[in-house]
């Protein structure tokens, strides 16, 4: 009966004009996405919008409130405080992780015996990240017994409080950014290897110094994947979250209070959906003019190979 | 003569260039490798020696017990399977469920075809904490929350990263090589399964390492869903641990290394397509 019935359909498939088999064939191999697309992306993208004009607390029945939310959050010092944090955070972390991904890179060009040693070894703590590091670093900048603090005082300094420490809490937790640049040196070891080296004779036989080949054939040669580090980093920088949750909760004085942390705390801690979704709309289109404005701002001065500067 | 003494110079410069660089490199690599040592060296010390100063690098004697005290205080046993568990899920349902997909937009024919791969490809660029709220709101409405399931269910429905990766490799893989097949009669599914798959082995590998890191580390998933203990990951429970002992440093380092441990060991043993897949990531934006 059943194997009937399963001849049956698959004669109606049959019978069905090939460009519809195809058609069905392709949608068949693409349906997890497809239902992942509508259960996990673009269904809760448009449940997010309708959500940040609601007051909801999730378990009460969500209360229209048109753009109350939006208004709120202009005026919650809360979140001028959390988006300069985050935008501090995010010019120091980029700065600091695309000048010493650089340095390391050009360090790790080099045509050295055991080189390939060295990159494993500096790409290895990118793959630790996550809360064990960040408990790690804070007790690292613990101000007492921390082997930081102990290291500035063998060379004559006395150590900040870092963590526990309004002006210092956010710089720590820019420096620990510059531990794990493993993924955007390898980017840049690899433009490096991508110029081409009778550029570089080139400029030598003009009798080029090592600055000048740096500035006038490495940076330009590199520009555009320079530029690709520098969005993907500030894109990256400013969803940070982990490192402040763990090592200060926001603190101390709401220092370390970043636009993610803040979005946590308001939809999970305190259970204000709507003003939650209306932060994490804030963040989106923060990150969308960014990329638009990185996007304008290469044609000044990136380089690309076939094209001239003006 | 001049000419041998400029010679020897431009010797004596290779070699101090050499010495130099090497010195640059050896700095670096104890600059990113002293957190480890910093790690693994407190986790071996008595309670008293941590708050000692000067901190001693090596402890005498090295206190290895703190690795069980501090592994049975909290049942670090059961954080560690149901990290495992949920990796393990994970990975398989992204290998499956990504291949296929990438499979239907490299390989079949369809008028959709461009359409949808571009909204796959805009939905990578929309942040994800817009859509934490609403599937936090699913998730609560289906009684999932306080389960594994919201870990668990979504990489069996695609990634848009890796059906991208993989996708681009697919595309890599000569067309003949399928019409040849299918004149010998063979069905789409074994071109997916039994030619392409087989050739894809190195995009698989990538994307199952970019998995395993990801979920091992995944720390927000497990904080918004997970709240009784028995269900904790590593991640968390290590966020716990650190809660209720916080005083006990070495206890807190020991749980730490136990932790970054099988990521590292794993590192070392996939470490091209480690790197070559967090690159590719990087890339992502």
């Amino acid at each position: 009966m059943q194997s009937k019935s399963l001849s049956q359909s698959v004669g109606i498939l049959q019978r069905l004009p090939k460009s519809w088999r195809k058609e069905l064939q392709f949608f068949a191999f693409i349906s997890p996405w497809l239902l992942g697309f509508i259960a996990f992306s673009g269904g809760p993208i448009i449940a997010s919008a309708v959500i940040s004009f609601t007051d909801w607390n999730i378990l009460s029945t969500p209360k229209f409130v048109g753009l109350a939310n939006y208004q709120r959050l202009v005026n919650d010092p809360l979140v001028w405080k959390a988006l300069g944090n985050t935008i501090y955070y995010t010019i120091g972390s980029v700065i600091l992780m695309t000048v010493a991904s650089l340095l390391t890179a050009i360090l790790l060009n080099q045509e050295l015996r055991g080189v390939r040693f060295f990159r494993t070894l500096y790409f290895l703590p990118s793959v630790t990240s996550g809360v064990a590091i960040a408990i790690l670093f804070a007790w690292m900048y613990n101000p007492e017994f921390g082997i930081i603090n102990y290291m500035l005082y063998k060379i004559g300094i006395v150590g900040p409080n870092w963590l526990f420490d309004e002006f210092w809490a956010m710089p720590a937790i820019i420096f620990m950014s510059l531990w794990t640049i493993g993924s955007n040196m390898m980017i840049i070891l690899a433009g490096l290897q991508d110029i081409p080296q009778s550029l570089v004779e080139a400029a030598r036989l003009d009798g080029a110094n090592w600055w000048q080949e740096f500035r006038y054939v490495t940076i330009p040669m590199l520009s555009p994947v320079l530029f690709l580090v520098i969005i993907t980093s500030t894109i990256n920088s400013f969803q940070v979250f982990l490192q402040p949750y763990v090592m200060t909760e926001g603190g101390p004085g709401n220092a370390t209070l970043v636009l993610v942390l803040y979005l946590y705390q308001n939809a999970f801690l305190w259970w204000k959906m709507g003003y939650g979704a209306a932060i994490a709309w804030i963040l989106a289109v923060i990150i969308l003019i960014l990329t638009l404005i990185q996007f304008r701002l290469a044609g000044y001065w990136v380089y690309y190979e076939g094209e001239r500067r003006s | 003569m001049s000419a041998n003494a400029a010679g020897t110079k431009k010797k004596v410069g290779s070699i101090l260039k050499r010495v130099g660089l090497y010195v640059l490199l050896i700095a670096g690599a104890l600059l990113f490798t002293l957190p480890f040592l910093w790690m693994l060296s407190t986790s071996l010390k008595p309670e008293i020696e941590v708050f000692r100063f000067p901190p001693q690098w090596i402890p005498r004697p090295p206190k290895w017990s703190n690795y069980v005290e501090a592994l049975t205080i909290l049942p670090f046993d059961l954080f560690f399977r149901n990290t495992l568990t949920i990796t393990v899920n994970n990975v398989i349902g992204n290998l499956v469920s990504c291949s296929l997909v990438a499979f239907g937009f490299a390989r079949l024919e369809s008028r959709f075809s461009n359409v949808l791969f571009i909204l796959l490809l805009s939905t990578m660029m929309v942040p994800y904490q817009v859509t934490i709220i609403p599937m936090f709101v699913l998730f609560h409405r289906l009684g999932w929350v306080d389960t594994f399931k919201p870990l668990m269910v979504p990489p069996w429905l695609g990634y848009p990263f890796f059906i991208f990766i993989l996708r681009q490799f697919f595309m890599t893989i000569p067309l003949e090589l399928d019409d040849a097949a299918r004149i010998d009669g063979c069905s789409t599914w074994r071109i997916y399964w039994n030619i392409i798959l087989p050739l894809a082995k190195p995009a698989l590998t990538t994307v199952a390492v970019l998995g395993f890191l990801g979920n091992w580390n995944d720390f927000m998933g497990p904080l918004i869903y997970i709240s009784s203990q028995e269900k904790y990951t590593l991640a968390i429970g290590l966020t716990l641990f650190r809660g209720q002992y916080m005083s006990n440093i070495a206890y807190l380092m020991a749980a730490s290394v136990a932790t970054v441990m099988p990521v590292i060991i794993i590192f070392f043993f996939a470490q091209r397509y480690f790197i070559e897949g967090m690159t590719l990531t990087g890339l992502k934006g």
